[in-house]
């Protein structure tokens, strides 16, 4: 897919609430899949793969996912950004026991010196140089292509020490044994997760479940291609003020607060 | 110098009955390891918030342990202090049995154990940790060999530069062990450099505690009269000690001094040292008073100090460096990420709180497993091979 | 202890050796004739090769497939175990489809018999999601499966 980001000139801005769909990859792809249906076996279409687009080749480094938070969109109280992501990738960790797993969270805000109170979410920020992935001993943390940061199950040994390095409180720890898991977000007993921005989804081009529930509630959390100048998350940081977490320490997240 | 001899140990009733005590404490220990094995993590007190608990503790300490107790060799045979060098053989021996009991408490604390070999095959070189993992291995097999060369006397002449390059794998070593703590930037009690030089002092300081400590229970236990630990040297090993702890009180204070002036670190130091509860507690009482400052009273500028007087400094010594490890490991955890600056916070994932843990029995279990499987395979060594030497009046 | 009882010793533990492993090797192969072989249940549809080719490679499939899809983010192999798990759903008695925790699972039949350790289910779900769970939560539906089942053969092949 070299050459992409020249190409994605003509309104392409990236999938934002599972609307939109990169043009150019949805011609792409779909030529893959053309090829692919020719000998596939009789009766069986490429329509079934997630509404006529075929899968995704692999992780393309000329993108940069990432996630616009608009804080003054965001209402205290609300959590249907947790609630949906606890629904599609199956943890159910909460404030009463701190060995479950939380893979995003809402913290609330007060200015002691105004009584100005706010409410964020806080989830993995996908730096561009994260933490967990520089300390992690055998390269289970790695962070892909298209700026992803993920856990490699298959390889991480549970030392945690992930967990100590990230400035975020982002990852947990699966303490107990867990069964019927989601086929899609894969999840075990001692090793360590975070939110994975539901890769599974924005390889299928939509957006994550946070940015879908979001939607029709505040629409405080806008999801797109932080490389791409035309999607409206990098619009709208060229236009707003924005800011990172924690950006004092040179990490580049991937998520960024507007209002904050 | 007058020529030395080395014997095994003889053993005797005392010697049996403490191996079979220590062999017990680590049977408590597989059967933790196998409990938190089977019941994951839920079975410790560990949480998402503290996420290394007593266990890393107990391995940390006896890391430090092994790093540091490897000086008495160096001491004889990279500077020259032949006085030390009779002692060389146990130092270099508990050198590998520490290393291996932290090691295993390590290991055995994993999520996944069971996948140590994927943790020996992929490496991250960015990683201090995978880094760690080669200074160990390349540690246990270098004092192997510096250990054979003191023990062949055709091979005395291999002695300093064997023992030079042990020395400085040595130093190499318990910097990356601080370095752990100290690369992480985003802890305000962690992530200082000086967190690695202090490791040193430390791992001095308790080595030659825990040397003691082995040597005057041999001299209790082991039914070898003519082999005791003598008066002068252990004057002299007295007088280090005191030197050691001064070192660690030194770099504590540094530690903690730098800290109070960083505005990263202000908020952490002024919870740890006067309003973090039992941390404050344990840091002031337990890791400077009886740690450091009450052996250093006990035994300094005595010239004769008394056996009993010895060991109860020792034990203080390894009381206070538990302490001392537990409030910077759990204490540098359980204090708040500052994630918002300027901002109150609260949330269900333990912002702005002080995170709460309660150690669980398996973990002691398993910390305490090490130390006795460190103490194992050093009465073992001890009965096998010719290490204890004939003392000469010094 | 002398020389010659050291050497009575290492004698002793020779022939203990290769009397205890003639006696291993032996109650071994009496055993894998009492055995009964495993009833390896039959599976809902086309697999992705032949059954022999399955039996030896099964695991090379499937960790190349995770390799890639997880580092890479090549989704064009995806769900391979999805895929598997699917397919080869075992319902026990009551009609449920059983989980690994089952000895009727698919996986165990063979892995039981042969001592192997399946560290897949750790975590990956071992059974599929009911048809009805998928509708709702995910927005795919069991013809998803089929259309996978279908491609993984494809480019297996």
């Amino acid at each position: 897919m070299s050459g992409c980001g020249d190409a994605c000139k003509g309104g392409c801005a990236g999938p934002v609430g599972g609307e939109t769909i990169d043009a150019e990859r949805r011609s792409f792809l779909g030529a893959v899949g053309a090829v692919a249906v020719t000998t596939l076996a009789p009766g069986v279409t490429l329509t079934a793969f997630g509404g006529g687009e075929a899968r995704a080749a692999g992780a393309d480094p000329a993108k940069r996912w990432g996630l616009l938070v608009d804080i003054s969109k965001c209402e205290d109280g609300c959590t249907g950004c947790v609630d949906a992501c606890k629904t599609e990738n199956g943890w159910q960790g909460g404030a009463e026991n701190q060995q479950e797993s939380q893979w995003i969270r809402k913290v609330s805000l007060r200015d002691p010196k105004s009584g100005v109170t706010k409410s964020a979410p806080v989830m993995c920020q996908h730096c561009a140089h994260p933490p967990c992935v520089d300390v992690c001993p055998t390269g289970a943390s790695f962070k892909r292509a298209d700026g992803i940061v993920l856990v490699d199950k298959h390889r991480c040994i549970g030392c945690r020490y992930c967990m100590m390095a990230c400035p975020y409180k982002a990852r947990s720890f699966v303490h107990h044994e867990l069964e019927d898991q989601k086929p899609w977000a894969p999840r075990g007993v001692g090793t360590v997760e975070s939110c994975t921005l539901c890769v599974h989804r924005v390889d299928r081009g939509e957006a994550p479940a946070c940015v879908t529930a979001c939607a029709s509630k505040g629409g405080a959390i806008v999801f797109g291609d932080l490389s791409d100048p035309k999607s409206e998350i990098a619009q709208t940081i060229a236009t707003y003020a924005t800011k990172q977490i924690r950006g004092d320490l040179g990490v580049d997240p991937g998520v960024r607060y507007r209002n904050l | 110098m007058t020529h030395v001899t080395y014997m095994e140990c003889k053993g005797g009733p005392r010697f049996t009955a403490v191996f079979v005590g220590l062999l017990g404490v680590l049977g408590l220990g597989a059967a933790s390891a196998l409990w938190m094995e089977t019941h994951g993590h839920v079975a410790s007190g560990m949480n998402n918030s503290v996420v290394w608990g007593a266990p890393h503790v107990f391995a940390i300490f006896l890391i430090l342990v092994a790093s540091g107790v490897l000086n008495i060799a160096s001491l004889g045979s990279v500077f020259g202090e032949m006085g030390y060098k009779p002692k060389a053989r146990l130092s270099s021996v508990m050198a590998v049995t520490f290393l291996v009991g932290g090691l295993a408490v390590l290991v055995l604390d994993l999520g996944r154990p069971d996948r140590l070999t994927v943790a020996m095959t992929n490496y991250n070189f960015r990683s201090i940790f995978a880094w760690n993992v080669l200074l160990y291995s390349g540690f246990v097999g270098i004092v192997v060999a510096y250990l054979v060369v003191q023990m062949t006397r055709r091979w005395q002449k291999f002695l300093k530069p064997v023992g030079l390059v042990a020395f400085l794998w040595r130093l190499i070593l318990t910097t990356g062990t601080g370095s752990i703590f100290g690369f992480i930037v985003a802890r305000s009690g962690l992530g200082t450099a000086v967190l690695a030089p202090e490791f040193i002092a430390m791992s001095l300081l308790y080595g030659l505690a825990v040397f003691m400590l082995v040597r005057l229970a041999i001299d209790l236990a082991a039914d070898v009269a003519d082999r005791r630990l003598s008066d002068g040297l252990l004057a002299r090993l007295s007088r280090l000690l005191v030197i050691f702890a001064g070192s660690v009180l030194y770099f504590t204070g540094v530690y903690h001094f730098t800290g109070i002036f960083s505005p990263e670190r202000t908020e952490f130091e002024a919870w740890i040292l006067l309003g973090g509860g039992y941390f404050t507690a344990l840091f002031w009482i337990g890791a400077i008073g009886l740690g450091l400052l009450v052996p250093m009273a006990m035994l300094y500028n005595r010239e004769a100090p008394a056996r009993s007087k010895v060991a109860i400094a020792s034990s203080l010594v390894v009381f206070g460096g538990f302490a001392q490890v537990w409030v910077i490991v759990i204490g540098g955890q359980v204090f708040p990420m500052r994630l918002f600056p300027g901002f109150e916070v609260s949330s269900s994932f333990g912002d702005g709180v002080v995170a709460s843990y309660a150690p669980a029995l398996p973990e002691f279990g398993l910390g305490l497993g090490g130390v006795a499987l460190a103490l194992i395979l050093t009465m073992i060594a001890l009965k096998l091979f010719p290490l204890l030497p004939h003392e000469e009046a010094a | 202890m002398t020389r010659r009882s050291s050497l009575a010793t290492a004698l002793l533990f020779v022939v203990t050796l290769v009397l205890g492993g003639l006696a291993g090797a032996a109650t071994g192969l009496a055993l894998e004739n009492s055995v009964a072989r495993p009833a390896i249940p039959q599976a809902s549809g086309q697999c992705v090769a032949p059954k022999e080719v399955m039996r030896r490679s099964h695991m090379t499939m499937l960790k190349h497939t995770r390799d890639v899809t997880v580092r890479e983010g090549d989704r064009q192999t995806a769900e391979g175990l999805t895929a598997c798990v699917t397919c080869h759903a075992v319902k026990d008695a009551t009609g449920t489809v059983v989980s690994v925790s089952s000895p009727q699972h698919f996986c165990r039949a063979c892995h039981d018999y042969a001592a192997v350790k399946i560290d897949c289910f750790e975590c990956h779900a071992s059974r599929p999601l009911s048809e009805k769970a998928v509708d709702n939560e995910h927005g795919v539906g069991a013809t998803d499966v089929a259309a996978l089942k279908a491609y993984a053969e494809e480019t297996t092949r």
